[in-house]
Order: structure tokens, then sequence, then C-alpha cells
């Protein structure tokens, strides 16, 4: 199964992200901030990122840049949870290099359809 | 599939406050003029997470709510709102709007609506101005849009919708594929795609990495146009996309600006999407401008553990277990008469190392840094200054030191209450200050550290002391003491811990009435610990909180009475002493008392307290007394005999039997059997009590 890295600086956000996607069956590996994500990232190479976009540590966009620049992920689809008022940051993020976003508030419904919607 | 959203709650209601608490402390430092972008950055980010958290978990209060502070903090992150005392005092009670609503949906109560919808109010006003900044801009890109938006009317096609898609040659490159495309066409409808290899250089130019097919795509069904749009909502500026609908009239009707149908066309080009602007979502002008700061924050995570507290007692109790497990081998170990004793003993003492060891770092995990009730002040500094008109700076110190969960948890409230007693009687309004040579702004002070077994608080001021002679006449006018009553200067401080002791002359609404100080004390010592006062007229004062680092295990003694083994926590105990028949002195009434170092004390029987059948000492002479202090008071206890000094692991009585007067709690002793924990204050007033009625009968 896919796996899939799953950032967000909030815990309740990052669990209810987590479970949602581990409940599917895929491999979920949890990172705090952008940093964390990095690095786990490059320690283990996955399908696909979900990333919020304001973090302490390297926000979700930076995060987006760098992952974008490593060989291993040069096609890795990478969403962004960003809010509804945040287009700016949509753009922000398409232009590091972002596949796409789900718009929060969102259910883990929605979530899901969005990742298999990326993940086939 | 459903997830039950409801298990992340906990989580996050307590990240929601810690973030308040940050806001808070943020909002605090601004206030004192300290304004830089990262500091506001800090505090949008907190606000933020809470918007989105709430709207995630359907708590739509809470997220409309923080919008409207998000926009406002946008705006001054931006620099587009100066950050003023009235900006700063407005979001600061936001945040306490913030707080009631989360506990009130945290513990299901309803809402307060009138307050939030005051507090929206007051910072919509603060917004006002930009509001209708916004509005205007809106109107102005609006119409500039409804220009070159030919499709107003086109919300669905009932008999399906062709669409040429023809991305740029980047669009695998951000981690989108067409075939994803293609899927989510396929689930809308009956899907018919031919491609165009046009555009597909020669082999010797190909890179593999880049796009150069279009597709040709017709769907079938009733179809919203939404629906499309949103399918190019990531890929919109990676791709050209052409979408035109296949119900004629409704075609010529409703898209004009499609006069020829997009048709394959060779090459990357396709029908530009500029000509039919894609997604409406996306003509709306964003609401807010883009923000300058994007900067991760530089301040270090505040990070903490979240361990659930049952999980924790259980941990503890194993551990208790273990402990148990070590006295009971270390019986064996002592009776035990092979050769082999030595090896044992030796393997003994590393269990016990070992235990020791494990007992120590499970502890850890609920010591908390005393900045958990720390960080509250700042505000409660901030917010009484002002009602009371006093200048006052708060200093913290030792915000690092470490003490159990369940002590911090109970201290915060005494603290509470000094503080509001430092700054409501303890220091002078600046005329005052200036008068008597002080600095205008007066100093309050929390310091923490370890001292021994214990955490000691401090909480100092540099205000007009304490005045010996003015609270002694106090309590002789309250008939508090007598009137040749003689005190010292240490004992007369205390007096403003006594009942219904109150040394302002106007009764505010800030530290109250006396009262308090009362309590103070009292919850203080039923955890075990003590408070201390130190003054100097003129100079301020000072008043320690000693506390026990842990309510979860105990420094005891081991005492005999009669059957029974009790424990009586060391830290009342000051010493233990065999009675000589000239220190037992029976004066006035019907106590019993004995001279000690020329003070004399009372002695309780602790058989007669407890009614303990056939204790082995009834005859006071050459009796063991241990000699505890209680509320400062101090007597002396008749047991049979002393045996060890132990760590002992509390056990509650309330919830494996009932509350007993005179006792605190119970523990296993290394033979198994329990002994319960003298609760020292309380067999003070059980003595009281019991002598009361044996003077009545």
């Amino acid at each position: 199964m896919a796996s899939i890295l799953a950032v967000d600086d909030s815990g309740s956000m990052r669990q209810m992200v987590s479970f949602t996607l581990k409940s599917a069956g895929y491999d979920v590996i949890e990172a705090v901030d952008g940093n964390d994500a990095l690095s786990k990232a490059k320690s283990s190479k996955v399908d696909l990122v979900v990333t919020d976009v304001n973090m302490p540590n390297k926000d979700g966009i930076s995060l987006i840049k760098d992952l974008r620049d490593l060989p291993d992920y040069k096609f890795t689809p990478m969403l962004m949870l960003t809010t509804e008022s945040g287009m700016d940051k949509k753009q922000l993020g398409k232009a590091a290099g972002a596949t796409g976003w789900i718009v929060k508030p969102f259910n883990p419904d929605q979530l899901l359809k969005t990742v298999k919607k990326v993940l086939g | 599939m459903s997830v039950d959203l409801a298990q992340f709650h906990q989580v996050f209601f307590e990240e929601s406050f810690e973030g308040l608490e940050i806001m808070e402390t943020g909002l605090l430092e601004l206030d004192q003029g300290d304004v830089d972008s990262e500091q506001i950055n800090t505090i949008f980010r907190a606000a933020h997470s809470i918007k989105g958290g709430s709207g995630t978990f359907g708590f739509t209060e809470v997220s409309d709510f923080t919008h409207v502070m998000e926009t406002l903090l946008d705006e001054m992150r931006d620099g587009r709102r100066q950050v003023t005392q009235d900006v700063v005092n407005v979001l600061l009670r936001s945040v306490d709007c913030l707080r009631e609503m989360l506990t009130a949906i945290q513990d299901e109560n309803p809402i307060d609506l009138d307050r939030v919808k005051a507090d929206q109010d007051a910072l919509n006003v603060i917004l006002g101005g930009e509001f209708s900044a916004v509005v205007e801009s809106d109107a102005d890109k609006g119409q500039s849009e409804s220009v070159d938006q030919p499709v107003e009317n086109e919300s669905g096609s009932l008999a399906g919708w062709h669409v040429v898609f023809s991305p740029h040659p980047n669009l695998m490159q951000v981690g989108n594929e067409p075939i994803r495309i293609f899927r989510e066409f396929a689930e809308l409808g009956e899907l018919e795609i031919t491609v165009d290899d046009h555009g597909l250089p020669s082999f010797h130019d190909l890179v593999p990495e880049e796009l150069h097919l279009s597709w040709d795509m017709t769907i079938k069904g009733l179809i919203d146009r939404t629906d499309i749009d949103d399918i190019f909502d990531w890929v919109e500026d990676d791709c050209d996309f052409a979408v035109r609908s296949l119900d004629e009239q409704n075609a010529a009707k409703s898209i004009p600006a499609v006069e020829k149908p997009a048709e394959p066309v060779s090459g990357n080009t396709v029908a530009a999407s500029a000509e039919i602007p894609s997604k409406p979502e996306a003509k709306k002008p964003p609401a807010k401008k883009p923000s300058g700061t994007k900067a991760a924050s530089k301040k270090s995570n505040t990070g903490s553990i979240r361990v659930e507290t049952d999980k924790i007692d259980t941990l503890i109790n194993m551990v208790g277990e273990l402990v148990i497990t070590q006295s009971m081998l270390g019986l064996i170990g002592e009776n035990f008469e092979v050769n082999k004793l030595e090896q044992l003993q030796s393997g003994l003492a590393q269990l016990e190392h070992h235990t020791r060891e494990l007992q120590e770092s499970v502890m850890n995990i609920r010591m908390l840094p005393v900045s958990f009730i720390f960080s509250r002040f700042p505000r409660l500094v901030h917010d009484l200054s002002t009602k009371l008109n006093k200048k006052i700076e708060l200093k913290l110190s030792g915000e690092t030191t470490e003490v159990d969960k369940s002590v911090i948890e109970m201290i915060s409230d005494p603290l509470v209450h000094l503080i509001r007693n430092s700054l409501d009687h303890g220091l002078e309004g600046p005329e005052e200050r200036i008068q008597a040579g002080k600095p205008e702004t007066g100093i309050v002070h929390l310091n923490a550290f370890h001292r021994g077994g214990s955490i000691v608080i401090e909480v100092s001021d540099d205000g007009r002391g304490l005045n010996a002679e003015k609270l002694r006449e106090k309590a002789v006018e309250r008939e508090l003491i007598e009137e040749d009553e003689i005190l010292s200067d240490k004992q007369a401080y205390e007096l403003i811990m006594m009942p219904g002791f109150s040394t302002a002359e106007v009764v505010s609404d800030v530290s109250g009435r006396g009262v308090g100080m009362d309590v103070v004390r009292r919850n203080i010592q039923s955890l075990g610990g003590g408070i201390e006062i130190k003054s100097e007229l003129g100079k301020g004062s000072v008043f320690s909180v000693n506390l026990p680092l842990t309510l979860a295990i105990l420094e005891g003694q081991s005492i005999v009475v009669g059957d029974e083994v009790y424990i009586v926590p060391l830290i009342s105990i000051i010493e233990s002493i065999s009675l000589h028949e000239e220190m037992i002195d029976n004066v006035a009434g019907n106590g019993e008392t004995f001279k000690l170092r020329g003070e004399y004390l009372p002695i309780v029987r602790m058989h007669e307290i407890f009614s303990i059948p056939n204790p082995k000492v009834e005859d006071l002479s050459g009796g063991l007394l241990v000699v505890v202090e209680a509320q400062g008071v101090r007597f002396g206890l008749l047991v049979d005999d002393l045996l060890g000094q132990h760590q002992v692991v509390i056990k509650s009585l309330e919830t494996n039997y009932k509350r007993v007067d005179g006792i605190s709690g119970a523990t296993i002793m290394g033979d198994g059997s329990v002994a319960l924990i003298v609760d020292i204050p309380g067999l003070m007033t059980l003595s009281t009590q019991f002598n009361t009625n044996k003077s009545a009968a």
C-alpha cells in the first residue's frame, strides 16, 4: 500500500489525517513541522505528501519547494491543507511545486477522496 | 467510511488552549511596545491553527470568531494596522472569549452567544475601516472581471461536455498526472477520449519527463460545470483547456466566448484558457492581501509531553508494586541464613537501586515546569495593575523548575491569591512610591527553585512591607489575640493568614476581605507544604511557599501502636524523644503536656484517639514521643515503638474505602500488610474534639 507523509503542527489535525488514512489502509508517517517532514522524507521515500501550510520551523510551502528539489520527489504528488482564505497560499504553493490542495475545513471522507484521486 | 471526529476533540482542545496561551503571551509582549512581525506571526499562527481545527471538527462558532481575529492579526502582521493598546486589549478580550467558548464546548455547555457577539462586534469595529476598503476593491475587481467573464448561467448541461485538455510540458513535474484527470472525468459520466499526438517531438528530441500530448474528451450526462472546473482546479495554470457544452442550444446561449469550438490543434496551444475562465472561485479577489511574512518562527517550539494521567497513575501503581516486592525480598533476605546471603543481599541492593531509578524516571514523566502556571501571571498582573492604577512589573525566574503535575494543579490558585495580595496590599501606587523615594514602577518577583525534596516558590514585592505593630493592633481589635499576648514579628506576620483578618482599610474586589490568605495557607498545608512570610517595613515582603515535589510518594516514619502500624509523614516530624518523669507536667485543664526546651507541648495518645486496643505503653514516663508540627502548632504523639523510615506509595482511602478523619491515606508495607498514613493536622483536630468530649463527660 502506498505510503503517505502527513505533516501538521497541530496534533489534532495530524491525528485526524493520520487516522483517516491509516483506516483506509495507507502507511502513514507523521511529521510535526517542515524540518521534521524533510528529514523523514529523506530517510524513507513516500508516495504522497499531505502538509499543512502554516507551521513553525519551515512552513508547508518551503517544505514542498525543498522536497521538489530532491530527485526522489520530482514527481511525487504533494497536497497542501489550506484554508479557504488562503488563496494566495495556493498560488505560492503551486509555484513551489504543490500538486494540489485540500481546503480546510474538510472531513475525513473528503480527504480520503482526494488522496484516492491522486494515488489512484 | 466514517471516522468519528470526536476522538480528536480532546487533543484539539488541549492544543487550542495552548494556542490561546501563546496568543496571550504574545499579545502581552506587544502590549509592552515590543512589536516585531515575527511575534505577530506567532500569534497569527496560533489563531490560524484554532480556526483550522475548529472548522474541521465542526465548531463553527469558534472558527467564525477566530476568522475575524485572524483578519485583524493579518493586517497587523503586514503592517497595515498599527499596533495600539486598544487593539491589543480587544484581542486579549477575544482570547478570553475564545477560551470561554472552547471551555463551554468542552463541557458541553451552551456558548454565551451574547458575549461572543459583543466581542466579535468589538473586533469588527476595529476592522471597520479596512472592511469598507476591501468591499471597494471587491467591487472594482468584480466589474473588471465581469467583462471577460462570459458565462454566468452555465451551471449545467443536459447532454454533457466537450473538453479539450492540453497540458503544458511541465505538468507532471508538480506531481500531477493526466491519468488522474481522466479518472475523475470517468467518475462523472460516460467518457470518450481521443489522444492528439501532433505535439510529440521526434524520438531524438523527446524528454521523457515532459508531456507533449493533448486530449479530446467527450463526457455525457447531466454534469455540473463546476464539477469539471473542480477537476482542473489544481492544474489550471499548468495546462490549457477548453470546455464546451454538448447541449447545443444551451451552449450557444451561455458560452458566447467559445464561438469557434476548441478543436484539436496541432502543437501545444489550444483555445487559451484566458478566454474561458475555468474556475468561478478564482474570479473572486483574494479576501486578504498576500502576506509579507512567511518566515518560520525563530522561537523554539514550546513542545509539551502529553501523557494521559490515568496511564501514568497505572505506571506509578506498578512502580509501587515493585517497591513492595523489593521490600518483601528485603525481609526474606534479613532472615536468610545460608552462605549465599551476601550474594542475595548484593542482588537486593541492585534491585533496590533499579527500583529507585525506575521510580524516579516514572515520576519524571509527571514532572512539569512551573512555567505552566507562571505563564498565566503576566496577564493577571497586566489586568490588575490597570484596575488598581498602579505601575507594576512582573519578574519571573526559575520557570523551568519542575514539580509534579498534581502539585501544579493545586498550587495555581494559592499563587494567584498571593500575587493579588502583593499587588493590592503590598505595592504602593506611583505617587506613594515616589514619595518614599522608590522607582515609580513596583516589582513583583516570582521565583521557583528546588530545595531538598521540595519546591519553593517565592512571591516577593518591593512594596510597603508588613507593619508588625499595626498587625498586632488589628488582631487585638478583632479579638484574634489577647491584648497582652507577646508576638515575635514573624508570628505577627502570620496573623494575616488567620480567618477574618484584613488590614486593607478599603475592601477591594481584587484580593477580597482577607478570607483568602487563610484559605491559601490551608490549601498549601493540605498539600503537605507550608508558607513563610518575611518582610521589612518600607522595603517589601516575601511569601515563600514550600511544597513537596510529588503527592504520590511520601517519605514516612512507621510507628507501632498496639498491633497496628501507622505511617507518619517525615515532613511533619520534628524529632522523636523518650519521655522522662520530670518532663511531664500536667498544667491547667485536663490536657497532658510535656516540657521541651522550655516550651509546653500537648501530648496526644494515639491509642486513645484511634481507639486502638492493647497499647504497650500507657505510662507516660519512659514512653516514646514523636514530636510533630501542624499549622505552626507542635505536639507530642505517644507511640509504642518506632520502626524504620520508608518511601511509601500513597493509596487513596476514599477510592478504596471511605474518608476517615485523622487518616490521609494508606500504603502497603513490605510484608504485604496495610498501614494507614496519619494526617497530622487532622489528628490535632481530632485530639481537640476528644479532649472537649472528655471534659464534657
